[in-house]
């Protein structure tokens, strides 16, 4: 078990440093001189090299990335060019949108995904069966900024249920900060949730075709109690995976959605960032949203365990 | 009064017709052999009983049991019954437990479900029943997890889920086909005391006819979905009256005949220069870790063997499943290397050399596989694959050269060479097989090594393939290692025998010697657990008077 | 009874005959080829020329002339549907063939050698993992600006993990069969054995894997060009045009609605048809049935 767990963390620390190689070298390396690319090309010579002493650009190339790499782990992302301010302040203000929405996204699909997977695994091949998939194949084609322009368009701009879009922040009240968050959670979860249901119903009628579903039949279980104790649980691990893999995707998600509904998060700090060109906003975003990634695959892995006995006791 | 009694019944699934007035009774206590071959519809009377048929099956005729009439029983009724008055034992017992759940779980739940008992209550009669079946406290924990098992100990807890709650009826379909053979004696064993304890009524389910006879006190011999004979074990097959019942006897006892037998001792130096010479090998694989900190301690799965095989000699090397001979096959076939220890194939080294530097050896060496279904690329066709050993040829044949080649070597193993076309999907197991020796021989080898070749055989198929391998011996003059852990195979087509256990050679000499007066423990237990027909009528007869 | 897991060689006419009985396949096919349909005739005829800005038409509802309406330019959207069809199927199509490019052959290498080479290429793709298409896009446009080509490279990078996963389970699968064993007898090495063998046995998870990667590549490109890092104005793209739409969700709900809804049917009859291809080809979801 234990030998398990560490390779896992050791694996996601490793990852975590290469993804930060990768970022410092795509947006520090490539350009040749961020400082030339974040002026544009009509500073002066002095301004760029006021830009370049403050950034450091000039300390040695492995120099450049043990400070940043030592600033990201003290949480010091550096200092916004356009902002004037530490980069982590920005980041502050904005995560308290982004991470509520993912979050509250990932929790509405798994809700309305595993019960639908169960219903229709537990009635397959009948009509039941044909409806739900077939909604779920009609939701995962849906893309979800769209779904959002039609969810405004029904309930903030017919029905005025919702506000069409902006946030009131948190100071605001809960009630108000989460109403302004619950279409674009749906908007979110929907397409997502269309997936997993998919996922879980083909993951358990796998595992209902394994030969101890009929051990378990052959106890006198009946099919019902079959599939909540048997099947269910076997079906988790892929399941998980998905999970893992949707969390990514409602991250890039939440940075899309939040253009939709002009919710002042990461999404919109990074795109007024690339607009401005400034690539200490973008790097750092770019970085936590990848750390974000690597954590909930380890989170993934971690679970596996917990699920599969089998995992526990190898190495 | 019969406690099962399967009247006219008639199923087909689809438009597929499975079985046609079927007729069985199994009466309290008694034990009732249902003996077939693949695809005679044994499996599918077993499910029609306990109602776990697939959707699309439609079954006539009558089947009661214990005064209910199955066919037309609800699902409730079915799950009272399931588990509580009927248990049932499956073939496969690597894939029939939850690996997520622990053993005792597994166990205690039918008894939960069943009498509504206390967890601690069911998990009391689990323990019981655990210990019963042979896995005591100590060593088997109910928090045990069933991938900790090995294959017979799985199939232990299966048959304490059948039967924790003193069924009056067992099912066991194949219960024994994917274990070796003492493995197989001793859940026969278990089997048969669990009979004779609660008086229940079993009905056995087999392909082999030894095993049955062992076990069963009537006999119903279906095929193609009809009985053909039904009745008293050992009358049935010493009168042997029903054709087909003589044809599965006598495949079942067939040993091809062997003109001209190769003498010569296993470690014979005075014999012609030995083709084979495996020397002091020996393999480790790399353990299980328990901890960070210490290496694991490796696990030696074949242990300082030697042995030679002369050229047109058959040799059978035999022992329990995990014992090291497919390992020792592997390393054999260059496709494995030793830890230790040298292997020389007609005097040339073979360890540690490049697929170039092996090319000679390989013309000369070939394999044959267990699993008819697996040991060909469902994507190409049989010219191709009966070919593909013409890969190690200096000159590569053109393609005219080729497909005679291919012609030739299907002509020899008794297919037609307009087969060469077809894909191997279209040939049954046994045609396979031969086209797993027609791909072996097409190179002209001197030694083929055969992994268990017909093991996943019908008996009559599996006659007819064994006369194949002993006429290729005696016409080709190729030896053979023969790796079974089936004592009747080895008895069959080899000279001589090796026994193996936990990665030793532990016993050799000429094969009716070893077979006939084993010396040490590992081909006394070999011996005694071999199922032979012979004697098991013998026996039977005896008891009867 | 035993099942056996064999994936049994058909005749073209049989799985011909399969492929038109299967609801799935036979709508997704007649989907995705009436998509493919629209993008080639946009390259010789639309409606209106998608170039010319007519602002006395601008904002019109759907009408007998322009039958999915104009957009704020004067535009006909129907035109520009069937001219951003292509720009979506070339951005898709170009970004699945970089990750089955690169993918496969490494997920194929990495089961083939196992050891310390899978381990590696394995490490490797959760790295690539770690960086869904939005992030890369964010970082290239970042320096380079936006374009088409961003979110080609971007889509491509991400598929290539997707396809190495899958070559490689599919391999790791087939590499313990017999059937590898005989052909390793017959002195054959590695490369060969993947070429002969390995990869023939793969190829229905790859092509299934294949339709979902472009159902998500059109998704994904739309996406990207909805918030600005994809494809550039004035060339019409799918996601570009609800972008466009939505400040004037209250005046022209068709601006919204159309281009919407052809990326539905074509994500729709793409995933259709993998699940067709799947259904008829996989040995694994034909048990089911």
């Amino acid at each position: 078990m234990t030998v398990y767990l560490l390779k896992r963390l050791a694996i996601a620390l490793i990852t975590l440093v290469l993804a930060s190689m990768v970022v410092f070298a795509v947006l520090e390396i490539i350009p040749g001189d961020p400082a030339r690319l974040m002026l544009g090309l009509n500073a002066s010579a002095d301004q760029v090299e006021l830009l370049r002493n403050q950034m450091g650009l000039n300390a040695p190339l492995a120099a450049r990335y043990l400070h940043w790499a030592g600033g990201l782990l003290s949480l010091d992302f550096g200092r916004s060019y356009t902002y004037s301010v530490p980069v982590i302040e920005l980041v502050r203000e904005r995560v308290v949108v982004s991470l509520p929405l993912a979050l509250i996204a990932l929790a509405l699909s798994t809700i309305i995904a595993i019960p639908v997977g169960l219903f229709s695994a537990g009635r397959h091949g009948r009509a039941g069966d044909t409806i739900a998939m077939g909604a779920a194949q009609l939701g995962v084609a849906v893309p979800n900024f769209w779904f959002a322009l039609m969810l405004i368009y029904l309930f903030a701009v017919w029905l005025r249920l919702v506000p069409a879009g902006g946030f009131p922040g948190w100071s605001a009240g809960v009630w108000p900060a989460l109403k302004s968050l619950v279409l674009p959670a749906i908007a979110l979860a929907l397409p997502q949730a269309a997936i997993l249901a998919r996922v879980t119903r083909s993951a358990l009628i796998e595992v209902l075709n394994e030969d101890y579903i009929r051990t378990a039949r052959a106890k006198g279980l009946p099919y019902r109690a079959v599939l909540w104790r048997h099947a269910l649980r076997n079906a988790m691990i892929p399941v998980l995976t998905i999970l893992g893999l949707q969390f990514a995707f409602l991250l890039a998600g939440t940075i899309i959605i939040e253009n939709v509904f002009y919710l002042p998060g990461l999404g919109r700090l990074v795109f007024q960032a690339i607009t401005q060109r400034d690539l200490i906003v973008v790097e750092s975003v770019v970085m936590l949203l990848v750390a974000a990634v690597i954590a909930v695959n380890l989170l993934v892995d971690l679970s596996y365990a917990v699920v599969d006995p089998r995992l526990r006791s190898r190495q | 009064m019969s406690l099962l009694e399967i009247e006219k019944l008639s199923l087909s699934i689809g438009d597929t017709p499975i079985l046609r007035d079927v007729e069985l009774s199994v009466a309290p206590g008694e034990v009732m052999g249902l003996v077939g071959e693949s695809g005679s519809g044994k499996s599918i009377t077993a499910l029609t009983v306990m109602q776990l048929l697939p959707w699309a099956a439609r079954a006539t005729g009558r089947v009661t049991f214990d005064g209910i009439d199955i066919l037309a029983a609800s699902e409730d009724q079915m799950c009272a019954l399931r588990g509580d008055d009927i248990g049932m034992v499956f073939q496969e017992p690597m894939t029939a437990l939850n690996p997520v759940k622990t053993i005792g779980e597994q166990v205690a739940e039918g008894i939960r479900w069943h009498t509504r008992a206390s967890r601690a209550d069911a998990e009391d009669r689990a323990r019981k029943m655990l210990d019963r079946v042979g896995l005591p406290a100590a060593q088997f924990p109910l928090s045990r997890y069933p991938h900790e098992l090995s294959g017979g100990q799985r199939q232990r807890v299966v048959i304490a889920i059948a039967c924790a709650l003193k069924p009056k009826l067992l099912i066991a379909d194949e219960p024994t086909t994917a274990l070796d053979v003492v493995l197989q004696a001793q859940i026969l064993d278990l089997l048969r005391d669990l009979v004779a304890e609660n008086r229940m009524g079993l009905l056995l389910i087999s392909h082999d006819l030894a095993v049955v006879t062992e076990m069963a006190d009537r006999i119903t011999i279906v095929r193609h979905g009809e009985v053909m004979e039904t009745g008293d074990t050992a009358r049935t097959l010493s009168e042997q009256l029903h054709p087909y019942t003589r044809q599965l006897a006598q495949a079942s006892m067939h040993v091809p005949a062997r003109a001209r037998t190769h003498e010569v001792g296993l470690d014979n130096p005075l014999g012609a220069k030995p083709l084979l010479q495996v020397d002091s090998v020996t393999r480790d694989y790399p353990g299980r870790r328990k901890s960070l900190l210490k290496r694991a301690a490796p696990i030696r799965a074949v242990d300082d063997v030697s042995f030679s095989i002369d050229p047109g000699q058959s040799v059978a090397l035999v022992g329990r499943s995990g014992c090291g001979k497919s390992t020792l096959a592997r390393m054999v076939l260059a496709l494995d290397g030793p830890t230790s220890g040298t292997i020389r194939f007609r005097g040339q080294d073979i360890v540690g050399k490049s697929e170039a530097e092996l090319k000679p050896a390989r013309r000369d060496m070939q394999v044959v596989f267990q699993d008819p279904y697996g040991s060909f690329d469902p994507r190409q066709k049989v010219e191709k694959l009966v070919a593909e050993p013409l890969h190690v040829l200096e000159k590569k044949p053109t393609n005219g050269e080729r497909r005679e080649m291919v012609a030739k070597a299907l002509h020899e193993v008794g297919l037609s060479p307009r087969d060469m076309d077809k894909y191997p999907h279209e040939f049954s197991g046994g045609q396979r097989q031969r086209l797993s020796i027609a791909r072996a021989i097409i190179t002209r080898p001197k030694l083929v090594v055969a992994d268990e070749p017909v093991s996943a055989l019908d008996v009559s198929i599996r006659a007819q393939v064994l006369d194949l391998f002993a006429e290729l011996n005696q016409k080709l003059g190729i030896a053979y290692l023969f790796i079974t852990h089936d004592l009747t195979v080895a008895r069959a087509i080899t000279d001589a025998v090796m026994v193996m256990h936990d990665g030793k050679i532990v016993e050799r000499g000429k094969t009716s010697e070893v077979l006939d007066h084993p010396q040490s423990e590992a081909a006394k237990a070999l011996v005694a657990a071999a199922p032979d027909l012979h004697r098991a009528i013998a026996r039977r007869l005896q008891e009867q008077g | 009874m035993t099942l056996r897991f064999d994936i049994p060689r058909e005749n073209f006419a049989d799985i011909l005959v399969k492929a038109f009985t299967n609801r799935s396949f036979l709508a997704g096919f007649v989907i995705t080829v009436l998509v493919a349909a629209v993008a080639i005739v946009s390259f010789f005829w639309t409606p209106f020329d998608v170039t010319r800005l007519i602002i006395a038409d601008k904002t019109q509802a759907p009408s007998p002339a322009h039958w999915f309406g104009t957009d704020h330019f004067g535009r006909d959207i129907l035109s520009m549907i069937m001219v951003g069809a292509r720009n979506s199927i070339a951005v898709a199509l170009v970004a699945v063939g970089i990750g089955m490019g690169i993918g496969v052959p490494l997920g194929a290498f990495a089961a083939a050698r196992g050891g310390i080479v899978d381990e590696a290429v394995m490490r490797l793709n959760d790295l690539v993992f770690a960086f869904p298409a939005l992030l890369s896009a964010i970082m290239i446009t970042a320096i380079f600006g936006p374009g088409a080509l961003n979110a080609i490279i971007a889509i491509g990078i991400f598929n290539i993990p997707v396809f190495a996963r899958v070559a490689r389970a599919g391999a790791l699968a087939i590499w313990p069969r017999e059937f590898i064993l005989a052909a390793r007898a017959a002195g054959k090495g590695r490369t060969l054995i993947t070429l002969e063998h390995v990869l023939p046995n793969i190829v229905t998870l790859l092509l299934v894997q294949g339709t979902i990667q472009f159902a998500l590549g059109i998704l994904a490109e739309a996406g990207l060009s909805y918030v600005g890092l994809g494809t550039q104005p004035p060339m019409p793209s799918w996601g570009r045009m609800l972008f466009d739409a939505q400040t004037r969700m209250v005046a022209a709900p068709w601006m919204a609605i159309f281009p919407g809804m052809a990326i539905v049917v074509t994500v729709l009859g793409l995933n259709l048809l993998g699940d067709g291809i799947a259904d008829i080809l996989d040995p694994k979801s034909r048990r089911q049935r």
